[in-house]
């Protein structure tokens, strides 16, 4: 990794002065479980390195009157861990424990999660000078892209590679942003993430010197159920091949409302838009869930060495409602 | 010809007993290359290049040199300037901090001028592929061996079968990465290094750097991992070494891991065809196959065909073909696994077209006796009458089903010497140039000389992995074992005699009045504890030199395995959830360490069953997965419940079995997965990608 200093603020008040008065690129550091490899591997050379974690207030849960607020550097452990979790959120605990390994869950952290890059092998190679660094081509697209996206992509097809994101997206989720000024703002998460035809460059709207705060989840109504599945290649530890994160509104075995949120097959967590209208009133069926899933995959477009995704995805989503049926 | 005691004399040998650096390894106290830091020394790195092919025109240091804590740039390590592969050496720096180091490596600027290349094997093949060597074709002269006429056979046959099979390049992916620590004192040179061979690696290194071996010493206490990839002295040793002469300090030098990956070894690849023809009842009475495959620049990819099976007339055609890679070097059990994937899969096929069971056609075909036991143990153990009969007729998404696959191994021991003491306090010191490369060699130094001399195992000092060490060779071909444990009894039996004749000099006995017991010797009506005996010793230890001889160990090992398997047909997802392994392998010196390499063997081929596959990049030609994130290895959730029987052969004495395990594993599951979904994988590894799309062609 190249030379960088270290700042390391105490509290808001000591992040906005940090990013004030020091000249230069600075890179938040929670966790250290994606920074650091990228650090490692000079895909990001900063003058500064911004530790957050001695910050309380981006830490911990706390259950308020309509929603539970996620601390950006409470760990996954913690959140896999904490019982309102557990209870109102069988599948954001399902999704913060189908992550890494034990050692990454205790380290990494809800905001890193989310604000981590994605990991398409030429992207994490230094040696590749691909799209998304500058350079001038997709090295996934005409070489190898087993793992790469299915849906949405181009000019680059990189997937999220965030477990969380797709489940708190699904469960309406809203991230609460503090930047460089000291100003706020929040957004649905679902909108925290572009595509590369927006942004080739970032995956998320985050600015220079911005950062997560924390994550507010409404607390569902009576009658929802959520689950996350993730089918990974390797159960031990890894990414996502396709997973499926799947918040329902029911009233009896009808769907009020509901979302459907796919990660593993796209450059942003994958909403699932056409699922709106066709859950919305309709009964938990198996139809429904072949409807759904052909939907999602009328528009893949996939590149030479991932069409097994398509069958995948479909799968994993029927596999998803079928499990929510019997949950 | 010398021979082991009765199995129920023996006290410590085929018991269970846990390896005795086991609490040090544990712990963390055991100390490997990596960790090792001596007074003063340099960290040494290698620039290695990421292109593919070409002519290093000019490296230019002048920036490297400035970087503070550099004390060295060498620029005039690549043999000859052209470069065939992306990981081979260009430069090298030994600086006095690992940042100084990586500062340094990044700003030595290189010219190349770039050539075409080609990293694929399929590619290589066809005849407008770039060249990996000017002067040479890509595909390699053929090699072909032949018994039998197999024209004839094949128009005798009642049922033929014939397939193509792949298997993808496995990386060793040793969790210690290849490299050395040297020092010189004056002219000699000290190697600590991570090998499978202290004596190769001093003859190796010796050679490179053009000195006398006599003047070259190699030590290796603890090693992480080789599976056949450090049996040779490395070129970065000799680098490190011309670091260290050139800064007059010593110098660690370890391979990055991408380096590792690349440059130091893999188990190639191969694209076999092969036809197998069999008479009505069940006789295999013809082979014909071909294969291809790439060892990189080098070659090293030749199937062992035909496997295990008797079949009288076959014909076998190789072709090494050469890519832009690294090259191959040997890998546990060269050549075999890939050979059980192909041919215990045809096994089954030829099974089902006959409509026999494919045991009962093992049976028929297997001309080893041992093997024809183990067949039937394991095939009891797994529940072989329960299975499937129909492929894929399980309910529900999910399904299962066994298959089974065979291992043979033909290398016995060889040379091998060894020296031990016995001081006056009772200690025993055995001292063996040979080295534990993970599987229990220096227990089984001390529990020989212990089991021999009668003694408990603590009262042992083994002292292995130096060359300075009596000779022994390196660990390789499953021949360490017989090679050391005969030469430590051999040993230990002369310091018995010498311990014998010492005591009837002192007390004016004839020797054979003295009766050696169980930790104690009788002479007359006197019992001597060990102690009191070694007290006769007074001031100069006894001493004594012994060496491998005949008859305390052979060649050659059977072994079968059945895995059971549940294949999620919606994911393609293969879950291993039982293993029977049923191996033989003489005399077991160690019961536990013997489970242990049995185990890890399965683990390592479930891992070349399902997940390791090397990924080269066609427009950069390197390799996209050279860390652990992507070149995905097996781990806790993908090993299954293992059970191993030990096959007891005692009577022919020690047999090597770190290589055997691992071949039939791949085998094994592939018809487990055909029997469980009536679909047959003929590309290792058997990933859920390939798994999905071969369930897709099946329904179309
Ligand atoms: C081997 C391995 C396997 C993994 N497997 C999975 C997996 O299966 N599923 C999955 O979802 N993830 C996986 N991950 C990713 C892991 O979850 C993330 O690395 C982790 O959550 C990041 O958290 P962190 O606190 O360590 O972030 P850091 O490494 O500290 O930071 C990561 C990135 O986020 C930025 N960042 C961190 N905190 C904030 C903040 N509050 N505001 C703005 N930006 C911020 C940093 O600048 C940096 O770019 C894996 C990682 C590894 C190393
Ligand atoms: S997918 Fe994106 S990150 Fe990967 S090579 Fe293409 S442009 Fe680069």
């Amino acid at each position: 990794m190249n030379n960088f200093k270290m700042l390391r603020p105490e509290n808001f008040k000591e992040y906005s002065i940090a990013q004030k008065t020091v000249s230069g690129s600075k890179l938040p550091f929670a966790g250290g479980t994606d920074a650091l490899d990228l650090l490692k591997e000079r895909i990001l050379q900063p003058d500064y390195v911004v530790n957050l974690k001695r910050m309380a207030d981006l830490r911990g849960i706390q259950e308020e009157k309509n929603h539970v607020r996620i601390g950006a550097t409470t760990t996954i452990a913690e959140l896999a861990g904490h019982p309102v979790i557990r209870e109102k959120f069988p599948g954001l605990q399902q999704a913060a424990e189908s992550i890494a390994t034990p050692q990454i869950r205790n380290m990494g952290t809800v905001g890193g999660n989310l604000a981590q890059r994605p990991r398409c092998w030429y992207f994490r190679g230094e040696t590749y000078h691909c799209l998304k660094k500058g350079g001038g081509m997709c090295y996934a697209y005409v070489g190898l892209n087993k793992y790469h996206a299915i849906l949405g992509g181009g000019p680059c097809f990189i997937v999220h590679p965030s477990d969380l994101a797709p489940m708190l997206i699904a469960l309406n989720a809203t991230v609460h942003l503090l930047n460089a000024e000291g100003k706020r703002r929040k957004l649905a998460l679902k909108d925290f993430f572009q595509l590369p035809a927006q942004n080739l460059f970032s995956e998320t709207v985050l600015q220079e010197g911005e950062i997560i705060t924390h994550v507010d989840v409404p607390i569902p109504q009576a009658g929802n159920k959520n689950l996350y599945i993730k089918f990974k290649e390797r159960e031990t530890a890894d990414f996502a091949l396709v997973s499926v994160a799947l918040s329902l509104n029911m009233r009896g075995n009808t769907v009020k409302s509901g979302q459907v949120v796919l990660g593993g097959v796209a450059p942003v967590p994958w909403v699932v838009k056409e699922a709106e209208s066709l859950l919305n009133g309709a009964r938990l069926t198996e139809a429904l869930a072949e409807k759904v899933a052909q939907a999602v995959v009328q528009r893949a477009q996939p590149l030479s060495q991932n069409k097994y995704k398509i069958l995948l995805t479909q799968n994993i989503i029927k596999r998803a409602f079928r499990l929510i049926t019997e949950a | 010809m010398s021979s082991w005691k009765p199995l129920d004399k023996m006290t410590i040998l085929s018991h269970y007993y846990p390896r005795i650096e086991g609490p040090e390894k544990v712990s963390g106290i055991a100390r490997y290359t990596y960790d090792l830091q001596l007074p003063g020394m340099l960290y040494g790195g290698i620039l290695t290049s990421n292109v593919a092919a070409g002519k290093i025109v000019k490296v230019d240091t002048t920036r490297a040199k400035q970087v503070p804590g550099v004390r060295v740039v060498l620029t005039d390590i690549h043999p000859t300037g052209t470069i065939r592969f992306a990981g081979e050496e260009i430069a090298a720096v030994a600086a006095t901090t690992p940042q100084a180091l990586e500062e340094a490596l990044r700003n030595i600027s290189v010219e190349i001028e770039k050539n075409a290349f080609v990293v694929s094997t399929e590619d290589a093949m066809k005849p407008t592929a770039p060249r990996v060597f000017a002067d040479r074709e890509n595909v390699r002269k053929p090699r072909v061996r032949e018994e039998g006429d197999v024209e004839d056979a094949f128009r005798k046959a009642d049922v033929v079968v014939e397939a193509e099979f792949r298997t993808a390049t496995q990386v060793h992916a040793c969790l210690e990465v290849h490299g050395s620590v040297v020092h010189w004192e004056g002219d000699e040179l000290i190697i600590y290094d991570s090998t499978q061979a202290v004596h190769g690696v001093r003859k190796d290194v010796a050679s490179f750097l053009d000195i006398s071996p006599r003047k070259v010493r190699t030590v290796c206490v603890h090693m992480g991992g080789g599976f056949g990839s450090k049996l040779r002295g490395g070129r970065y040793t000799a680098i490190a070494a011309k670091l260290a002469k050139a800064a007059n300090a010593p110098v660690k030098l370890m391979l990055t891991r991408r380096q590792d990956f690349e440059s130091v070894g893999n188990r190639p690849d191969s694209i076999q065809k092969i036809k197998i023809g069999a008479t009505k009842d069940g006789r295999l009475i013809a082979m014909d196959a071909v294969s291809y495959g790439s060892g990189g620049i080098s070659g090293g990819a030749r199937v062992r065909l035909p496997h295990v099976y008797k079949i009288p007339n076959w014909r076998y055609v190789h072709h090494d073909v050469y890519t832009n890679a690294g090259p191959a070097r040997p890998f546990r059990a060269p050549g075999s696994p890939q050979a059980a994937f192909s041919m215990d899969q045809l096994m089954d096929m030829v099974a089902e077209k006959l409509n026999m069971d494919p045991l009962e056609l093992r049976l028929k075909n297997d001309p080893n006796p041992t093997r024809q036991k183990e067949w039937r143990l394991g095939a009891q153990k797994i529940g072989w009458q329960n299975r499937n009969r129909k492929p894929g007729s399980d309910a529900g998404p999910v399904k299962r089903g066994i298959g089974m696959a065979a291992s043979v191994w033909m290398t016995g021991g060889r040379d091998t010497k060894a020296m031990l003491r016995i001081y006056p306090d009772g200690h025993v010191e055995v001292r063996c140039g040979t080295q534990d490369i993970g599987t229990g060699t220096r227990t089984y130094v001390a529990s020989v000389t212990a089991e021999e001399l009668g003694i408990p195992l603590k009262k042992v000092i083994p002292l292995i992995g130096d060359s300075d060490y009596p000779y022994s060779g390196a660990s390789g071909g499953s021949t360490t074992a017989p090679s050391v444990a005969p030469a430590i009894k051999n040993t230990a039996d002369k310091a018995r005699e010498a311990l014998t004749e010492l005591i009837s000099d002192k007390l004016g006995v004839d020797a054979d009045e003295i009766q050696w017991k169980n930790n104690s010797i009788r002479v007359q009506n006197k019992t001597l504890s060990w102690e009191e005996a070694c007290a006769f010793i007074e001031d100069e230890p006894i001493e004594v030199h012994g060496k491998w001889t005949e008859g305390l160990s052979s060649a050659g090992v059977a072994g079968v395995q059945f895995a059971q398997v549940a294949v999620d047909t919606e994911t393609g997802q293969i879950q291993v959830e039982r293993v029977v392994a049923v191996h033989d392998c003489g005399l077991i010196l160690n019961r536990l360490t013997t489970e242990s390499q049995i185990n890890g063997g399965i683990i390592q081929g479930i891992s070349y069953a399902l997940l390791e596959e090397r990924w080269m990049d066609p427009t950069t030609g390197t390799m996209v997965n050279a860390n652990f994130q992507n070149y995905k290895i097996v781990g806790s959730r993908e090993t299954p419940e293992i059970e191993v029987i030990l096959y007891d052969e005692a009577e022919r004495g020690v047999i090597g079995i770190g290589e055997p395990p691992t071949i039939p594993t791949a085998g094994a599951i592939a018809n487990a997965v055909y029997n469980a979904i009536g679909v047959r994988l003929f590309t290792l590894p058997m990933t859920p990608d390939r798994v999905l799309e071969a369930l897709s062609q099946q329904r179309s």
